[in-house]
């Protein structure tokens, strides 16, 4: 594609209510790493109407691909994570309160006081906390220890409820304004843009959209779902942090945002775990300059992405990621702008359609 | 018969924080007008219901007090797109961060709070606690769309949903103390098809989470001859599991200390035990924590009674009640008006 020549703009994917209807469902599913399935059912349940080859693997990740036309097409693999953070069920307690752990980086403070779903049948139960009447100033100045909490599913939870289980915060995807406030939106969003990428999928390549599990405890399905691939270059479709918020004087400059709601999606150059390839990321923002996508550079430094396992695969993969940018990941709201998600879905569809054996054809240069 | 999960649901999904009553006491108004032959409101905005008994008059007048009004937040400052909050009532600052809230601008507008990374606050937090005055609460608009719709002072409500657990068991905010007022819609519906000699005044007080502005004024209007106030009061549960607690959905409290009259203690515990409800001595060895802190000594002095409903996690946006609990604190309180006889003030004395 020659510079003059911009995408037609009938087959640009775009967000709709069908489109926002879909990532409520996914958000509203339970889906803790090592427990995917809700998500693997909808994701199912979705492509099989589009995806020319379907595989679910070893651990549960969805491998499908759709294939282009023509000669030479370079072999794109897509990853967007499954999983979510939540929590496992560990031991009942005579009281008939449940003792649980963590998976995934959540923050202990982010806990008191949470409304939970436990299981298949998303069970309601609450995470209480002490009443502050009977707590001390001194006490207070010192986090509730995780140990110290319980998840209460009322007096009659009997046999339902058993250690094993998975839990997931209770919340309820919301629209208002220019925002979405929902659970798991990392990585929902990015398992919302493969399934609209596949029914959307640019003829100039093969895409190989791989619907990771495991992510939040190790990148674990990523590695395995790469080997199979075995593609010519890969694209992490994830969820950034957007920690674009005052500085609590207010006055100082907040200068380690990462990255800033309604910027666009964040390209990678760098995180803790890849850096990503110079080709990739000029593929990528000379696509949303030639097509006026807004975008920017997420602040590199740590965090990572299943790019992070991804190129170091087989003898190498070029690798990058791209995120919708989000706040407060890994809580029990997060909170985005559709704008940001739309704007993503856009810059991949623009930087797909730009994919040429050219790309890759060289030595890796920066 | 009135379905007691649907009253609570109506009633929980109203704010109505501590100044601030109208609306759930506008849901009120219209619960309590069937069941009741005046409804007023108090110069501070409590709603008085009055039932009138059936004896000759100059009747006596027994009076149940149930707080209506709900802790949360209210707006102190607007920074771009992020509002900074202050208590009303008694919060932990430590169950905050990650709570859905509303905050009542122009309009409702649905929220989070907010608790900033760590390099946005002051180094000294570290990774412990982060105080009120430092979180943010975040409604998903641009800094021009906030400023038109928030204003510093405006309130801020927990907005997490009831949920219904096992066994009868509601989680939800303002449980605290929505559930005592609906054991007093409980009583006056009890009492429709009850004879009683004495007058009836039903009161969803306002204000007990900041002042006891609404228990120190309508005793003053209403001037009754004996209290009944009924709160919530605590549960055994993680990390509330001494003396001062009760079993949970095991019957309600009685209250027993200074704020509470010896002799209406001992009626309320005759009338359980011969009733078979469940109860438990709820000691509270200086001050209750309730209405009748204020109640006793408006006037002349007013002896009181203080039923409790025990509750999980109270102030926190999953408070937990039984319903079974609810049913026993209205029914209690109906049989013990019923039984009131018009010379009945005279046993409620210090001769023993």
């Amino acid at each position: 594609m020659t510079e003059n020549q911009k995408i037609q703009a009938s087959n640009i994917p775009t967000i709709g209510n069908r489109q926002i209807k879909l990532l409520e469902k996914l958000c509203n599913a339970s889906a803790v790493s090592g427990d995917e399935q809700e998500v693997r059912n909808i994701v199912l349940e979705e492509i099989k109407p589009v995806a020319d080859e379907i595989k679910v693997d070893a651990l549960g990740n969805v491998l499908a691909t759709k294939f282009g036309h023509g000669e030479n097409r370079v072999r794109v693999m897509l990853a967007a994570h499954m999983d979510e953070i939540g929590f496992m069920i560990v031991k009942k307690h005579d009281d008939n309160l449940f003792q649980f752990e963590r998976i995934g980086g959540i923050d202990e403070r982010q806990l008191p006081g949470k409304a939970v779903l436990v299981g298949r049948d998303h069970l309601p139960g609450v995470i209480g906390a002490k009443p502050i009447h009977m707590t001390t100033a001194d006490e207070r100045k010192n986090k509730i220890p995780v140990d110290a909490l319980r998840i209460d599913l009322g007096p009659e939870i009997g046999e339902k409820v058993k250690p094993g289980d998975r839990a997931t915060f209770a919340t309820r995807f919301k629209r208002f304004g220019p925002s979405i406030q929902a659970k798991a939106l990392d990585d929902r969003f990015g398992v919302a843009i493969l399934i609209e990428l596949l029914k959307h999928a640019p003829e100039n390549i093969d895409l190989l959209a791989a619907f990771t599990v495991q992510e939040e405890v190790g990148l674990r399905g990523a590695r395995v779902a790469a080997y199979r691939f075995d593609p010519d270059m890969a694209i992490a479709v994830d969820s950034t942090p957007a920690y674009d918020l005052p500085h609590w004087d207010d006055e100082d400059q907040n200068v380690q945002y990462n990255t800033r709601l309604d910027a666009g999606p964040a390209i990678y150059v760098m995180d803790r775990a890849t850096i990503a390839d110079r080709r990739l990321v000029t593929l990528l923002s000379d696509a949303a300059q030639e097509e006026e996508i807004p975008y920017q550079f997420r602040q590199p430094g740590g965090g990572g992405t299943d790019a992070g396992v991804i190129h170091k695969t087989r003898a190498g993969i070029p690798s990058i990621s791209v995120s919708v940018p989000s706040r407060y990941a890994h809580s029990a709201i997060g909170l985005a702008r559709v704008d940001d998600w739309a704007n993503t879905l856009r810059l991949l569809y623009a930087a797909l359609v730009r994919v040429t054996p050219d790309l890759l054809a060289g030595e890796r240069r920066g | 018969m009135i379905d007691l999960s649907e009253l609570l649901n109506k009633m929980l999904t109203a704010p109505g924080l501590s100044g601030y009553e109208s609306p759930i006491r506008e849901i009120l108004q219209e619960v309590w007008a069937p069941l009741t032959d005046e409804l007023s409101v108090s110069k501070i905005g409590s709603l008085h219901g009055l039932k009138r008994g059936q004896g000759d008059a100059p009747r006596r007048k027994v009076m149940i007090s149930a707080h209506m009004d709900a802790i949360g937040m209210m707006v102190t400052h607007i920074q771009d797109s992020f509002i900074r909050i202050t208590e009303i009532g008694g919060i932990d600052h430590r169950i905050l961060p990650g709570q859905p809230v509303i905050v009542h601008g122009r309009e409702e507008l649905p929220g989070v709070v907010v608790q900033p990374p760590g390099h946005l606050l002051p180094e000294s937090v570290g990774d412990g606690p982060v105080e009120m005055k430092y979180l943010l609460v975040d409604v998903g608009l641009g800094p021009d769309e906030l400023v038109k719709k928030v204003r510093v002072g405006d309130i801020v409500s927990y907005a997490q949903e009831p949920l219904e657990l096992t066994g009868e068991a509601l989680a939800g905010h303002t449980l605290d103390n929505r559930v005592s007022v609906a054991a007093t819609t409980l009583c006056l519906e009890a009492l429709q098809n009850r004879f009683h000699d004495w007058d009836v005044w039903a009161v969803a007080s306002a204000q007990e989470e900041e002042t006891l502005g609404g228990a120190f004024t309508s005793p003053f209007d209403i001037q009754p001859d004996i209290a009944i106030v009924i709160d919530v009061c605590f549960a055994k549960g993680p990390g509330a599991s001494d003396w001062s607690s009760l079993p949970f959905g095991e019957g309600v409290g009685l209250g027993y200390g200074p704020n509470i009259h010896p002799a209406l203690y001992d009626a309320f515990e005759k009338k359980a035990k011969e009733l078979e409800i469940p109860y438990h001595r709820d000691l509270m060895p200086k001050m209750s924590g309730t209405d009748a802190m204020a109640v006793q000594i408006v006037a002349e002095g007013i002896p009181c009674a203080v039923i409790g409903i025990p509750l999980r996690y109270m102030h926190t946006p999953v408070e937990t009640v039984s319903l079974k609990d609810i049913r026993r604190a209205g029914r209690l309180m109906a049989e013990f008006i019923a039984d009131l006889k018009p010379d009945a003030l005279a046993h409620i004395n210090w001769e023993e």
